[in-house]
């Protein structure tokens, strides 16, 4: 058992970064009995987080079991609409069902209100919360990772969990993600509109703590890989766009620009009107699905939430903030086993990995490991907003010209645009093996 | 173009809450680099909060004050061009949304 340490430390655990990830797995351990400490390098948990909003939450009913009655949650989500757009028109599947409210999975949330209320959980279970630190480095000891560097400061800890984002410096640090392709990042641009609550309820057929959200694609990004959403919380608007980096680079497009495109795109601004702008802000999203998870383990270190690469697109749904609560578990438990061997290798800690595997975390990664190829799909943010739109108005545009039936129309729709059947098929079979 | 009603990117940053580190810049930028790979005019663009800009003299200008902290910039820049970490300990923006 050489593998096994009596060293002095300072806390079993310091989880870095106090976001879903972090919190979920400092928290979990705490309830445990073991020492954590959390650390944040804003000035209170949340302040450096952003999301697009939605969190598929029912994983956090089993870690905090109440969330949904007692975390400072906006809406819940009860109408999703897949929309697509083209310079001038919309075609939306707008579905609702009286069952999404009855069995809430989704609701909307702000980060700066949530991530604080989850710090808060911490505290009370034990946790040692310091706010307000930003980590510089890891402590190495050859290979083995054995606390952390503040400014001036060392801390000792048995294990060190990355849950620093998408960004993460500790994993840089370690030598994992020096460098993902670009094709793997996007940048998410986004602006909280403040509307009265009555407004956003008349707006969206919304009653009560109900709550809509909007994935938006085709002309919205300007033919650059991403889209666009907008959300419902309780008295505001998330809406913005997610751009990917390699497409935002290669077609000369700027970034705030197809924000504001979006933003005022006639389908989308009369939803805006009269609001007031809350907040502008701005984060990196990890776009690669599986291929980006990768080297979630070393000596000492474990790897949760978006710093994991966690983060799933799968056309109707984005997904970061429940992978990284299922990561959070997944990496608790595989700790608590590792500190009651006081086994802290690399074959030990991976125990997490193969709980992630396990869990629908690892289960989900794997469904769509084809997604993020399927949605480089340039046809995805041009094409075929434009044939949708092309279709639906010849079936409404009743001008006195005799009408085609449905499929006719459809095809001569699909002759005048760049597509031809055979991509059509092609892609029709790929939607389906992928998402 | 159509124009954003919540105004320019410099007025809606305004609307933001940041705690400035007035003593050090998190963005380092070397402009050797920067001129011999072309860099400006892609910084300038991909960043959402407008904190590069070309300058008359060929340059490029870093507003590090107004920087969301996404890292894009880095993610694209070219190596040697940037050098881009988390603002120190409690400094940048503070988002009250997220």
């Amino acid at each position: 058992m050489n593998d096994v340490v009596t060293r002095d430390v300072d806390f079993d655990v310091i989880v870095v970064g106090a976001g879903v990830a972090g919190c979920v797995t400092a928290y979990q351990l705490a309830t445990k009995g073991h020492s954590v400490m959390l650390v944040e390098r804003g000035q209170s948990p949340g302040s450096k987080n952003l999301s697009g909003g939605v969190f598929y939450s029912r994983i956090m009913e089993e870690v905090l079991p109440g969330f949904i009655d007692e975390a400072p949650i906006e809406r819940h989500i009860t109408r999703n609409c897949l929309s697509f757009l083209s310079e001038t028109s919309f075609v939306n599947v707008d579905y609702g069902d009286e069952r999404l409210s009855k069995s809430v999975t989704a609701v909307s949330v702000l980060r700066a209100r949530l991530d604080e209320w989850l710090a808060t959980k911490c505290e009370e279970a034990g946790v040692m919360l310091m706010s307000g630190v930003k980590v510089d480095s890891l402590v190495m000891e050859e290979e083995r990772i054995v606390g952390i560097r503040a400014g001036e400061d060392e801390l000792m800890a048995h294990v060190v969990v990355a849950a620093d984002g998408v960004n993460s410096f500790i994993c840089r640090d370690a030598g994992i993600r020096n460098k993902e392709p670009l094709k793997y990042l996007a940048v998410g641009v986004k602006s909280v509109i403040g509307l009265p609550r009555n407004v956003i309820e008349e707006r969206f057929n919304l009653t009560g703590d109900e709550g809509a959200a909007y994935a938006v694609v085709g002309d919205c990004t300007n033919g650059v890989g991403g889209g666009g959403f907008l959300y419902t919380n309780l008295e505001s608007l998330s809406i913005g766009v997610v751009l990917r980096l390699d497409d935002l680079v290669s077609k000369e497009e700027t970034s705030s620009e197809l924000h504001d495109r979006f933003l005022t795109h006639p389908a989308i601004e009369p939803f805006l009107r009269g609001g007031e702008l809350l907040e502008y802000g701005c984060h990196m999203v990890a776009e690669g699905g599986q291929a980006m998870v990768h080297d979630l383990t070393r000596p000492g270190l474990v790897v949760v939430g978006d710093a994991a690469g966690l983060t799933l697109n799968t056309g109707f749904t984005v997904r970061g903030m429940d992978l990284a609560a299922g990561s959070g578990v997944a990496a608790a438990k595989a700790i608590d086993a590792a500190l009651s061997k006081g086994d802290f290798s690399k074959a030990s800690l991976d125990a997490y990995c193969a709980e992630l595997d396990k869990i629908f975390v690892g289960k989900d990664m794997r469904t769509y490991a084809k997604a993020p190829h399927f949605l480089e799909n340039p046809r995805m943010y041009g094409a075929y907003g434009q044939l949708l739109s092309d279709v639906m108005y010849g079936v409404y545009n009743l001008d006195t010209t005799p009408r085609q039936r449905l499929v006719s129309g459809a095809l001569g729709a699909l002759k005048k645009s760049p597509l031809s059947l055979l991509q059509l098929v092609k892609d029709m079979y790929a939607a389906g093996r992928s998402l | 173009m159509r124009k954003n009603p919540f105004g320019t990117v410099p007025e809606r940053l305004d609307k933001n809450r940041y705690e400035t580190d007035v003593e050090q810049s998190h963005i380092e930028i070397d402009q050797k680099a920067a001129a011999a790979t072309g860099a400006g005019p892609l910084l300038v663009r991909v960043c959402p909060a407008h904190v590069y800009s070309q300058q008359a003299d060929g340059t490029i200008g870093v507003l590090h004050a107004a920087c969301l902290e996404c890292g894009t910039c880095l993610a694209v820049a070219p190596p040697g061009v940037l050098k881009w970490h988390y603002p120190r300990s409690g400094m940048g923006i503070i988002f009250r949304e997220g």
